[in-house]
């Protein structure tokens, strides 16, 4: 393993931040780690820079353990939430700052700033202030210096996260595909669940200082671990429910799930397009509260007679109006047991 | 930490401590009843009453005259603003021995108003009211308008669509946030004009006289050292109180508010109200910053072809061994040593107190550290005497010993310019440093320097001014055959004759032109104002 957390534990002000956490990444993978605001995640790579001490427990690299080596010998990259960059000196200086620490001679390092801005797509930039660049821009810049070093790891906070939402999604996709081209192993934190799930091999999810799921994108979409996840997933169809065979007994009444689920007290959740409308005398009835349009389909929110609210995913020609009285069955395909 | 730890306990505390133990003990016992004693003399209840009332007054007429200012300064636009800056300067970085005089020349004996319309203020307390405003001005233009003009109009703005008259709005949104600075400058003002020494010494004649001034006479003229001892406690206390009252206003001050960058908040002045304060506020500078020095200045010019500046640069007149114009290198000299020192400590002070982890210990430093701008100076320069005058720390024959006591009240300007751009530089960027490969060392010398590398020089500057013009303790310790340019100025003044006094105004013309061209320097560095002197 490139990386390793065993037990890693920080405290501040007597409050776990970091509790206990465990976590390996392989050489060429690109984790990505995903949690709401105070989850603890900027500590994670703080703690693996060498910028935040551990409390208990071990951080270890190509499995050498790091306690007591300094930032600046850990040879880990990191870039930094809203970048950093210095901002008395220019692009290619901001660039050339980390091989300048490490001895490089001038004509090693102006060649090595020429690659890197070609290689972030800012060809030619180096003698520009920091202070002219866009965001967009500073991101690359700030991608270049963390590369500059060649780090075996590079840590990424909150890589995309100032930048609207187009750029966003180009990035992502450029980083990506930048990532795979270089062989880089990447640890990121961020709390968009887009942003994770379009760059990374693996994602963990943290709640609290804890790591609350970990697996492929794919893993984590499809079977949230808990009641947790499906709601910071963006599923609020969650409820307690009791499964018997493949049916649930839930606050919407009896539902299908599919076979072989865990049996007993269980937390169920239904994705909105298993939330399928029906005219008002079949089914559960519900009243529609309010719609909303997604692009590519029309989330309409329900209130049932009975039980906690829904939302349904529906095309925009079949979508009700706000006030209409429906009915509501499920799928049990699109029905997940939790826990 | 431990070097500006050293030097202040050595150089400032060691030396008090001797006055007061000089003062207070005899034959092996503490006589601590003499406190009482003296604190019950009519003359010096009179004097700690003077003291007090003066300060409260200079400081209310100080805001009154300057808070207008302040305002001007933030909120409106106009060609000449910056050079007025600077002129509104000048006068806090001036000797104070050079104020007295251009005020003496403006409404002394013989003095303008006095030729003009037989109007004398010299022997009144307004003279020295009026010298107080004449130095603090720019502390409350300074501490105010910096943080006016960083307060984003856009919530005075908010508060207008929320339903709040103009009045109103300024009352109930800027008005809050500007307290906290508005109480901090009138602390520093109070400060300032409670430990006033040279003004009041050249102003207060006979009939009126300050703690310091006390001190003084009670030292070098009665030579009743208990009596200064305690007076020296008494200050000691007051200026501990306002230096704590200071500390805790300008915590709340550097809390919770958003501000904006000062350049944007400005605008042309519109309407009459408008026009009519920027006139008053031009004709005020012009009166009571501006005349006094011009006054001074025509003085220095009125014996024929420069007569006054030629007697400088001969020891004929016999108030001195050597030619006046001598201290004016001598000061030099001084200045540069006394700069190096103050930067050096007050450096190292700033950049501990900087650091986030620094404990409370080192934080109940920062407050000592202003301690100097308000203890008598009068008392450290004779404590030096006292207190440094045995082996292995014999250095009354050292000319070190003037910089050393210079350097002590420049070190706090140092911390205080230092100190803001220090805790403004991002802490990330450090450790964005160190995750690059930068060691420690490596990342205060590639991160920290080129950000204060400005702030550096000014505070080089602000310690330069202040150790030129010191006067309280150099006038101890400033051998009579080498004295400084404000003791050379005090001396001639102290003497009858249209020569001395002459001469004492084209000295203080001189020193007036090399304060005013560090500052005007200065004004060219400084870029951000939200300092505190």
């Amino acid at each position: 393993m490139l990386l390793s957390l065993d037990a890693a534990t920080v405290r501040l002000g007597g409050r776990p931040v970091l509790d206990a956490v465990g976590l390996d990444v392989a050489e060429h993978e690109v984790v990505c780690v995903l949690g709401p605001s105070g989850s603890g995640k900027s500590t994670l790579l703080r703690a693996v820079a060498g910028l935040q001490p551990l409390s208990a427990g071990r951080v270890l690299l190509d499995g050498r353990d790091q306690a007591g080596v300094p930032a600046h010998k850990r040879g880990v990259g990191l870039m930094f939430q809203d970048h950093q960059l210095f901002p008395q000196r220019d692009v290619g200086a901001n660039v050339a700052f980390g091989p300048r620490m490490h001895g490089a001679g001038r004509a090693e390092r102006d060649a090595e700033v020429g690659r890197l801005l070609d290689l972030v797509g800012l060809p030619g930039a180096a003698r520009r202030a920091v202070a002219s660049l866009s965001g967009g821009e500073q991101q690359r810049v700030a991608l270049a210096r963390a590369l500059a070093l060649r780090p075996r790891l590079l840590m990424l906070d909150e890589p995309l996260g100032q930048l609207d939402r187009s750029l966003r999604e180009r990035l992502v996709v450029e980083l990506r595909e930048l990532f795979g081209r270089l062989g880089t192993t990447v640890l990121a934190v961020t709390h968009d669940q887009g942003e994770a799930f379009a760059l990374a091999d693996r994602v963990v999810v943290m709640r609290d200082g804890r790591i609350a799921q970990s697996g492929t994108p794919l893993e984590v979409w499809q079977r949230p671990a808990d009641a947790f996840v499906a709601r910071f997933l963006g599923f609020d169809n969650v409820a307690p429910a009791t499964v018997a065979g493949t049916v649930a007994d839930s606050p919407w009444g009896k539902l299908p799930v599919p076979d072989g689920c865990a049996q007993g007290a269980r937390t169920l959740l239904v994705r909105p397009a298993g939330v399928r409308l029906l005219p008002p005398d079949e089914g559960l009835p519900c009243t529609v509260t309010a719609r909303t349009f997604r692009g590519t389909h029309v989330a309409v929110h329900l209130r049932p007679g009975d039980g906690p609210r829904l939302e349904a995913a529906c095309a925009l020609r079949d979508a009700p109006e706000v006030g209409e009285a429906v009915g509501v069955e499920f799928d049990a395909a699109e029905v997940v047991v939790l826990d | 930490m431990a070097l500006p730890v050293a030097f202040f306990a050595l150089f400032f505390a060691w030396p008090v401590a001797a006055i007061v133990r000089r003062g207070l003990k005899s034959d092996g016992a503490w006589h601590l009843g003499r406190i009482a004693d003296v604190l019950a003399q009519p003359d010096i209840r009179h004097v700690l009453w003077f003291t007090t009332w003066q300060a409260l007054a200079s400081t209310a007429l100080t805001l009154l005259l300057a808070l207008p200012a302040a305002h001007v300064f933030a909120r409106l636009d106009f060609p000449g603003k910056q050079v007025l800056r600077a002129v509104v300067t000048v006068p806090f970085v001036l000797p104070t021995v050079v104020a007295g005089s251009a005020f003496l020349a403006l409404v002394g004996h013989n003095g303008l108003l006095d030729e003009l319309w037989g109007v004398r203020l010299d022997t009144t307390v307004w003279a020295i009211l009026l010298a107080h405003v004449f130095f603090n001005y720019a502390v409350v233009v300074r501490t105010v308008g910096g943080l006016w003009a960083q307060l984003d109009p856009r919530q005075e703005e908010a508060a207008r669509m929320l339903g709040a008259s103009p009045f109103g709005a300024w009352r109930r949104v800027t008005l809050p946030a500007l307290a906290p600075a508005v109480a901090a400058a009138a602390l520093m003002v109070f400060l300032f004009t409670f430990t006033s020494f040279g003004v009041v010494q050249i102003l207060g004649g006979p009939t009126f006289s300050t703690l310091e001034v006390e001190i003084y006479r009670q030292t070098s003229e009665i030579f009743d050292l208990s009596t200064a001892a305690v007076l020296t406690l008494v200050q000691f206390a007051a200026v501990g109180a306002i230096l704590a009252v200071h500390a805790w206003t300008v915590r709340r001050r550097e809390s919770a508010l958003r501000l904006v960058d000062p350049g944007t908040t400005a605008r042309r002045p519109r309407g009459a109200g408008q026009w009519a304060l920027l006139a008053g506020v031009l004709a005020t500078v012009a009166l009571l910053l501006v005349l006094p020095l011009a006054v001074l200045v025509r003085r220095s010019l009125d014996a024929p072809g420069l007569g006054y500046y030629r007697a400088l640069t001969t020891s004929d007149s016999g108030t001195f061994l050597v030619a006046p114009v001598h201290a004016v290198w001598t000061s030099l000299e001084y200045a540069f040593a006394a700069t190096a020192i103050a930067v050096l400590i007050g450096a190292l002070a700033a950049a501990a107190l900087a650091r986030r982890d620094a404990g409370r210990l080192v934080r109940g430093f920062d407050a000592l550290l202003m301690l100097p701008l308000g203890v008598s100076a009068v008392t450290v320069g004779f404590g030096f005497l006292i207190a440094l005058d045995k082996p292995p720390l014999d250095l009354r024959q050292s000319w070190i010993l003037v910089p050393l006591a210079q350097a002590l009240v420049g070190a706090p300007f140092v911390v205080r310019t230092m100190l803001p751009v220090l805790r403004a530089v991002d802490s990330r960027l450090r450790e964005a440093a160190a995750v690059l490969g930068a060691s420690p060392w490596r990342v205060w010398r590639e991160v920290d320097l080129p950000l204060v590398r400005r702030a550096l020089l000014v505070a080089a500057g602000f310690a330069f001014a202040v150790s030129l013009g010191e006067f309280g303790a150099t006038v101890f310790i400033a051998r009579p055959d080498n004295p400084t340019l404000p003791v050379a100025v005090a001396r001639l003044l102290s003497r009858p004759g249209d020569l001395n006094y002459g001469q004492a105004m084209a000295l203080s013309t001189i020193l007036m032109v090399v304060c005013a061209a560090a500052l005007l320097i200065l004004e060219r560095l400084r870029t951000d104002r939200t300092g505190e002197f």
